[in-house]
C-alpha cells in the first residue's frame, strides 16, 4: 500500500460545509477547480514533493461540488455562480485558512477569477497563476442541455470535458478528468458557465491590472478551444507585465489530464515566485 | 472514409458500449454527399449513401469535406480534434432534436472520431 501525503478535511465557513485537502509547508498555494469538477483535478500538484517541500498546496471544492455541501434550502434554487460569489468565497476560504499572501492558481473559471482577484485584490496575493484564461468565452453550445431531465447530466457534462482534452493526453488521466465530471450534481456545471458565458465578461477592465502588485502568469493549453491560446494571449497583451506560456500537447484540463506534462510547465513558474519572495 | 464507419465501430467494444441504449438514425454530411446512419444497440446497423427522399432523422451533423479531413487526422491538430471544437469554430451545424444528440454525445464523438483510427 502506498499513502499519499495529501490529507482533506471539512471546514465550516459561515453556513458553508466545505471539504478541502492540502499537503506540503510554505507559500501557501491555493488551487481552483474547473467549473463542474472539484479539487481532485489537483491530485498530481498535491502530490508532487518537489513543490510541496516548498509550498503549502491546498485546494476546496466549491459549494456544491465534490465533496462540499450545497447550501440549506439548495431544492428552492437554481444554482448560479457569479463574479461576487465566487471572488467573496475564495478570499473568505483564504482569510479563515490564515493564509499569508498566497498564491492562487485556477483553472478555467478559476483561470478567469484570478483576473478579478488581481483587479480587486491584488494586495492580499502573492501572485497569481491562470490556467487556461480568457476575459471571456461567447457561447457556443447550449448548457441548458446539461440539466435537463431527459439527458444524462453526467453523460452529458462527462462528453463536454471530455472533447476539451488534448487527443496526445494519456487515456487513463484523461477518463479520470471525464469521471469527475460525470459525478456532478445536476445544474452545477451549468451554473457555474453561467458566469463563464454570461455574467463574468471582463474585458472591459483587465488593462487596470497592476502586476507589478501582484504577478501574473498565464499558461494555456495549444488545445483548449474554450480558452484557446489566442484568448489567453489576446488577454495578456492587454496587461501590461502579464505572462504568457504556451503549454504543447495539453488541452483544458492540463493538470489533470496531463500531469506529468503540466507539472514541467508548472514548476519553474513556483521556483521564480519562490526567488522574487526570497529577494 | 466514412465508408468504413460502420466495421470501424462495430468492432470496438469500447465504442458500442457507449451507445448501447440508442437505436436512432441521425446524418452526417460530408461536404455535398449525406450518409444516413442508422444505430441499433450501439452498432451502427446501416450506413446508407444519399441522395435520399423523404427521409427522416433525429439530428444531423454537417460540416465541409475538408473540415472533415482535419478532424479525421491522427492525431488531429489543436482546433480540429472534438466535434465541439468544429463547433466553436463554427465549421458545423447541428440540426434536429438536439436533445438526442447530447443524451448520445459521447458515443456520437467517438463514432465520428472512428475513422482516426482506420
Amino acid at each position: 500500500m502506498k499513502l499519499e501525503p495529501i490529507v482533506g478535511r471539512y471546514a465550516h465557513i459561515g453556513k458553508q460545509r466545505i471539504y478541502f485537502e492540502e499537503a506540503g509547508q510554505g507559500i501557501p498555494l491555493l488551487c481552483l477547480h474547473t467549473a463542474g469538477s472539484d479539487g481532485r483535478q489537483f491530485r498530481a500538484v498535491l502530490n508532487d514533493s518537489s513543490i510541496t517541500k516548498s509550498y503549502r498546496v491546498i485546494t476546496f471544492d466549491m459549494p456544491w461540488h465534490g465533496k462540499s455541501s450545497p447550501p440549506a434550502g439548495w431544492q428552492n434554487e437554481d444554482y448560479r455562480l457569479t463574479t461576487g460569489s465566487y471572488t467573496a468565497m475564495i478570499m473568505e476560504f483564504a482569510r479563515e485558512l490564515g493564509l499569508e499572501r498566497p498564491v492562487v492558481m485556477g483553472c478555467s473559471i478559476g483561470g478567469r477569477i484570478v483576473l478579478d482577484l488581481a483587479l480587486k485584490h491584488a494586495k492580499e496575493l502573492r501572485a497569481l497563476i491562470g490556467l487556461q484564461t480568457g476575459a471571456y468565452v461567447e457561447r457556443y453550445y447550449d448548457p441548458s442541455w446539461l440539466d435537463h431531465p431527459e439527458v444524462h447530466g453526467g453523460r452529458a457534462c462527462g462528453a463536454v470535458a471530455y472533447g476539451l482534452m488534448s487527443p496526445l493526453s494519456p487515456a487513463p488521466e484523461v477518463w479520470e478528468t471525464v469521471w469527475h465530471y460525470m459525478q456532478g450534481g445536476p445544474g452545477v456545471f451549468t451554473g457555474d458557465l453561467y458566469f463563464y458565458q454570461v455574467e463574468g465578461d471582463i474585458r472591459g477592465r483587465i488593462g487596470e491590472i497592476d502586476t507589478k502588485v501582484c504577478p501574473l502568469y498565464c499558461l494555456t493549453g495549444e488545445y483548449d478551444y474554450s480558452a484557446s491560446p489566442r484568448d489567453t494571449e489576446a488577454a495578456v497583451a492587454r496587461i501590461a507585465g502579464a505572462k504568457f506560456t504556451l503549454m504543447k500537447g495539453l488541452g483544458h484540463f492540463p493538470m489533470s489530464e496531463n500531469p506529468e506534462a503540466f507539472l514541467g510547465y508548472l514548476r519553474p513558474v513556483l521556483d521564480e515566485i519562490r526567488q522574487a519572495a526570497r529577494s | 472514409m466514412i465508408e468504413n464507419l460502420a466495421q470501424l465501430v462495430n468492432r470496438d467494444p469500447a465504442i458500442v458500449r457507449w451507445g448501447r441504449h440508442m437505436s436512432e438514425t441521425f446524418m452526417v454530411e460530408v461536404g455535398d454527399t449525406r450518409f444516413l446512419l442508422t444505430v441499433r444497440d450501439g452498432k451502427i446497423e446501416k450506413l446508407e449513401k444519399g441522395p435520399f427522399t423523404q427521409r427522416s432523422w433525429s439530428f444531423a451533423i454537417r460540416a465541409s469535406r475538408d473540415s472533415w479531413e482535419k478532424f479525421w487526422q491522427q492525431p488531429p491538430a489543436p482546433g480540429w480534434h472534438d466535434l465541439f471544437a468544429l463547433l466553436r469554430r463554427g465549421d458545423v451545424k447541428f440540426e434536429g432534436d438536439q436533445r438526442v444528440l447530447m443524451a448520445y454525445l459521447q458515443y456520437v464523438k467517438l463514432v465520428l472520431a472512428a475513422p482516426r483510427n482506420a
